[in-house]
C-alpha cells in the first residue's frame, strides 16, 4: 500500500479515534531491565483479571512499551500520560499489588506503597514529572520511548511518527544535509564527528549504489542506550535512516544488531515489515518516487565490530578485522562502494531535527556539542538506569541529583565513562561539563554513554585489570601493538593485583601504553590504554599502596585481604552464614560466627549484606 | 552425520546462498544444533565454493558461534563493567563450583554449559545471568544455587 500524506493523516486520525474510546491507559515497561524483573507476569496477570468481565465497566488499553528508563525500581507501570507511576510492581506480592492496580483502574484509588519513595522516605510522589530522576531530564529521542508500544506503528504514527520523513521528502536532498550539519549533531556513537559533514562527504561521493548503516552493536560494558532505542522506538530509528538516505542518495541501508539483543531484532524486524506494509520503505516512499530499503544484519558478539571498517568486513561475511582508514568509509565502505554508518542514536535524532528545525537542535546543549545525550548510568548508584540529558550538564548533576547518590549511603570513587576507550574520573572533576571534549580531556572520552559509578569498594587496579581483560579477549588480533601490547599491559597489572608488583611496574605500564596509543591500527587500540592510563593518573596512589604495602585499600584484591567477624559486632544473626556460597562460616543462632580461613573464597558476600559492620576486610 | 542436508540447505536458500550471508548462516546454524557441527560448516563450503579455512576463520572469530557441543542449557554469566563491580566474578565462582565445570565447558550429564558474556545491557540489574531466553537480575550467590535447581530438567547434579 502506498503513503501518501493523506494515508499519513488517515493512520493517526484513526488511532487517536481509537484511543480516544478508552476510559483508562496502562502502560508497563517491558524494556529487558522489567522483563528481568517480572514484567511480563504483571502483565500476563492484569490482562487475565480483566478479562475476567464485570471486574472493570471501564474500556481500559493495557500496553507494552519500551524500557521506562528506572531501570532500578522495575516494573515500573505508568496510568495515562504518566500521571501515576508505580515501581516494583509484583515484586513482593504480585496478587496484592494486582489488586492495588485494579483498584487504580476502577475507583481511581491511589496506592502508597507503589509510589516512588524519597530518599527520607516520607515524601511520596505521584507523578514522573515530579521524581528528580526524570524532572531533571530533557527527553528527545527517548521521549516515545515508555509512551507508544513498539510493535505498533499505528501508534507511532499517532505521536507524530514519519511526519519529518514526509516533510523531508518535499526537500532538496542538499537543503537536508545543509540542515543536519547546521544544527551541529555529532555522532553519538563515541567519535562525535559531525553528522552532517559525515553526510555530505558521502553525498558527494563517486560511485554507486550507496549504502547507509545504523550501527547497534553496542558493546561497551555497561552501556544500553542503543538497546533500549532499538527495542523502546524502533520506528524512530528507521525514521532516520530513510531521511539519511534520501539526503545521502542511498537506496539501502543495513542496521547491525548484536546478536545478544533477541528482543530489538525482533521489534526491529516487525518494524521493518510495518513500514513497508504501510509504504515507508520498499518502492515509490509515500509516493516521491524514492526506493529505499532496510535488512537486519545480526553480529556475532566481537567488541571491535563496533569499529566501522570491522563492522563493515563483518557485513561482507568475513572476520571482523579493521583496516587502517586511509579511505574513508564515506567513500570506500560496504563492498567497495560508498557507506555512511552512523549510531542508532544519531539515526534517533535526525527525525526530530527535521520537524523542529535545526535552530531548535542549536539551542540546546553546550558550545560544541550540540542536542542532548542518553546514558545510562549503572554501577553503585541509587537510581539506575537510563537519562537523556542535554550535552554540559556535569557529572555531580548525573549521579547525585538524577541518580539520588551511591548506594548505601557510601563514598564516591569515580565515574567510568566511555567504557574500554575510556576513563576513570574522580571526584575533584565532578564539576565539569558532559560533553565531548571536557571528557577526552580529562583523558577519558563520551564513548557511546556508558557511566558505571564506583564507590569506595571498588578497587581502581582491579577495574584497570578488568578492563584489560576485555580488551584482550576483544582484539582482533590484526595488529600487533594491541594484540601483544595490551596483554603485556594486563601481566603486569595482574602482577600488581595478585602482591607481586614490583617498583618501576606504574612507570612501566605509563610508556606502554602510549606506545599503544600512538601505533595501533584501529580505535579499539588507540583507545585500549585508557583506563590504565586514567586511572593512574587519578589514582596513583592506590596502585603504590599495591605496589609497595601489598595491601589492597578498597579490599578486593584476594591476594592481599583477609576476611575476619569481629566479635564485638557479631550479634549471631545468621546472616552471612546463609549468603555465604561456599559455607565456611560457623554458626549458631544468637552466638558469634567464625570464617574457615582455608575454605574462604573472600568473595565479600557477608561484608555487604552484615547490618552491623561485624565483617572486617583487611 | 548430525547436521543434515534438509535443514541446511533451507538455511542456505533463505539467504539465497550468497556468501555475503555466511555470518547470518552460521548462527542459524548454531540455533538449529546449539553449537556448529563440523559436517555443517563442510557442507556449507561446498555449497557456497568458499575454501573451510575462511569459514573457520569466521567461526573462530566471532564469540557467539561455537565448535563444542552445548549442553541442554546455556548458562550465561554477564561480566560487564557493572555487573563485574556488583560482584559477577562471585556468581561465576559459584556456579563452577556447584556445577564442577571450568566456564566454556559442559557438565558430564550434558546439562548445563557455563559461559560468560561480556554485556547483555541490562546492567541496571547487574549481576546479572541469562539461562536460555530468561534474564536473571540482582543474582546473588545463593540466587545462583536456585536458578541452577530451577533448570535442572529433574536430574540429579
Amino acid at each position: 500500500m502506498m503513503a501518501s500524506r493523506e494515508r499519513l493523516y488517515a493512520i493517526g486520525a484513526d488511532y487517536r479515534k481509537a484511543i480516544s474510546g478508552y476510559d483508562k491507559i496502562v502502560k508497563i515497561c517491558c524494556g529487558t531491565g522489567c522483563i528481568s524483573s517480572g514484567a511480563l507476569t504483571v502483565y500476563d496477570e492484569l490482562q487475565r483479571v480483566l478479562s475476567k468481565r464485570g471486574l472493570s465497566s471501564k474500556q481500559i488499553l493495557v500496553k507494552k512499551t519500551g524500557c521506562h528508563g528506572l531501570c532500578e525500581r522495575g516494573p515500573i507501570v505508568v496510568f495515562g500520560d504518566d500521571e501515576i507511576l508505580y515501581q516494583n510492581v509484583g515484586k513482593r506480592n504480585i496478587e496484592r499489588d494486582i489488586a492495588a492496580l485494579l483498584a487504580t483502574i476502577n475507583e481511581d484509588k491511589i496506592e502508597d506503597e507503589l509510589l516512588y519513595k524519597g530518599d527520607d522516605k516520607t515524601k511520596r510522589y505521584m507523578s514522573s514529572f515530579d521524581i528528580p530522576f526524570y524532572s531533571g531530564q530533557t527527553r528527545i529521542v527517548l521521549s516515545l520511548n515508555g509512551v507508544i508500544d513498539p510493535e505498533n506503528i499505528e501508534e507511532y504514527v499517532g505521536y507524530g511518527g514519519y511526519k519529518s520523513l514526509h516533510k523531508a521528502l518535499q526537500m532538496n536532498p542538499m537543503e537536508i544535509v545543509d540542515l543536519i550539519e547546521k544544527s551541529g549533531l555529532r555522532g553519538r556513537g563515541g567519535g562525535g564527528f559531525l553528522t552532517g559533514f559525515k553526510w555530505r562527504s558521502c553525498r558527494q561521493a563517486q560511485g554507486l549504489p550507496k549504502y547507509v548503516v545504523a550501527n547497534g552493536d553496542e558493546g561497551d560494558p555497561g552501556a544500553f542506550m542503543d538497546r533500549s532505542l532499538m527495542e523502546g522506538n524502533p520506528h524512530g530509528i528507521l525514521e532516520g535512516m530513510i531521511i539519511g538516505g534520501f539526503a545521502i542518495g542511498s537506496n539501502h541501508g543495513f542496521i547491525y544488531v548484536r546478536d545478544e539483543y533477541p528482543l530489538a531484532v525482533y521489534r526491529l524486524s516487525k518494524a521493518i515489515d510495518e513500514a513497508r506494509h504501510h509504504g515507508f520503505l520498499g518502492r515509490s516512499i509515500m509516493n516521491s518516487g524514492f526506493d529505499f530499503d532496510i535488512s537486519i544484519f545480526r553480529g556475532g558478539g566481537a567488541f571491535v565490530c563496533g569499529e566501522s571498517t570491522a563492522l563493515i568486513s563483518s557485513i561482507e561475511g568475513k572476520s571482523g578485522e579493521p583496516r587502517a582508514k586511509y579511505i574513508h568509509t564515506t567513500e570506500k565502505g560496504l563492498w567497495g562502494k560508498p557507506t555512511n554508518i552512523n549510531n542508532v542514536e544519531t539515526w534517533s535524532n535526525v527525525p526530530y531535527i527535521i520537524d523542529r528545525g535545526w535552530e531548535w537542535f542549536q539551542s540546546i546543549g553546550s558550545d560544541r556539542s550540540k542536542g542532548t545525550k542518553v546514558f545510562s548510568l549503572v554501577g553503585k548508584v541509587k537510581n539506575t538506569g537510563l537519562i537523556e540529558v542535554p550535552m554540559g550538564v556535569s557529572l555531580r548533576e548525573i549521579i547525585f541529583n538524577l541518580g539520588g547518590g551511591i548506594q548505601g549511603d557510601k563514598k564516591f570513587k569515580a565515574v567510568q565513562t566511555g567504557g574500554p576507550s575510556g576513563g576513570c574520573i574522580p571526584e575533584e572533576f565532578l564539576e565539569i561539563p558532559v560533553d565531548f571534549d571536557s571528557l577526552t580531556k580529562l583523558g577519558s572520552m563520551m564513548g557511546s554513554g556508558g557511566m558505571i559509578v564506583m564507590d569506595e569498594r571498588n578497587c581502581m587496579v582491579d577495574v584497570a585489570r578488568y578492563f584489560l581483560k576485555f580488551l584482550i579477549e576483544e582484539s582482533c588480533g590484526k595488529c600487533t601493538p594491541c594484540r601483544e601490547g595490551v596483554r603485556r599491559m594486563h601481566e603486569i597489572v595482574d602482577r600488581i593485583c595478585r602482591g607481586d608488583g614490583s617498583m618501576g611496574d606504574i612507570e612501566h605500564l605509563e610508556e606502554l601504553g602510549k606506545a599503544i596509543q600512538l601505533s595501533s591500527l584501529c580505535g579499539l587500540g588507540q583507545s585500549a590504554p585508557n583506563p590504565v592510563l586514567s586511572t593512574i593518573k587519578f589514582f596513583r596512589e592506590e596502585y603504590r599502596t599495591h605496589v609497595q604495602e601489598k595491601k589492597c585499600p578498597a579490599g578486593v584484591c584476594k591476594n592481599l585481604i583477609t576476611v575476619s567477624i569481629l566479635p564485638e559486632r557479631c550479634t549471631g544473626c545468621m546472616r552471612c552464614a546463609v549468603e555465604c556460597p561456599v559455607d565456611c562460616i560457623s554458626s549458631e543462632k544468637k552466638e558469634i560466627h567464625g570464617i574457615d580461613q582455608s575454605l574462604c573464597t573472600k568473595c565479600g558476600t557477608c561484608f555487604d549484606v552484615c547490618r552491623f559492620g561485624a565483617v572486617k576486610i583487611s | 552425520m548430525e547436521a543434515d542436508e534438509g535443514k541446511l540447505s533451507v538455511i542456505i536458500d533463505k539467504y539465497d546462498g550468497d556468501r555475503s550471508y555466511l555470518l547470518a548462516m552460521l548462527q542459524d546454524i548454531q540455533r538449529e544444533y546449539r553449537y556448529v557441527p563440523e559436517e555443517a560448516v563442510r557442507y556449507l563450503c561446498g555449497q557456497l565454493r568458499i575454501p573451510l579455512a575462511k569459514a573457520y576463520e569466521v567461526v573462530t572469530f566471532y564469540k557467539t558461534l561455537s565448535l563444542k557441543p552445548r549442553g541442554r542449557h546455556t548458562i550465561h554469566v554477564c561480566l560487564g563493567t557493572a555487573c563485574h563491580l556488583r560482584g559477577g566474578p562471585g556468581i561465576l565462582e559459584t556456579f563452577e563450583r556447584e556445577l564442577n565445570v571450568q566456564t566454556g565447558d559442559t557438565t558430564e550429564n550434558g546439562l548445563f554449559t557455563l559461559e560468560t558474556v561480556n554485556c547483555l545491557g541490562a546492567c541496571a540489574l547487574a549481576p546479572l545471568v541469562r539461562v536460555e531466553e530468561k534474564d536473571f537480575g540482582k543474582t546473588t550467590p545463593a540466587n545462583a544455587k536456585k536458578i541452577i535447581r530451577e533448570f535442572h530438567d529433574g536430574e540429579e547434579l
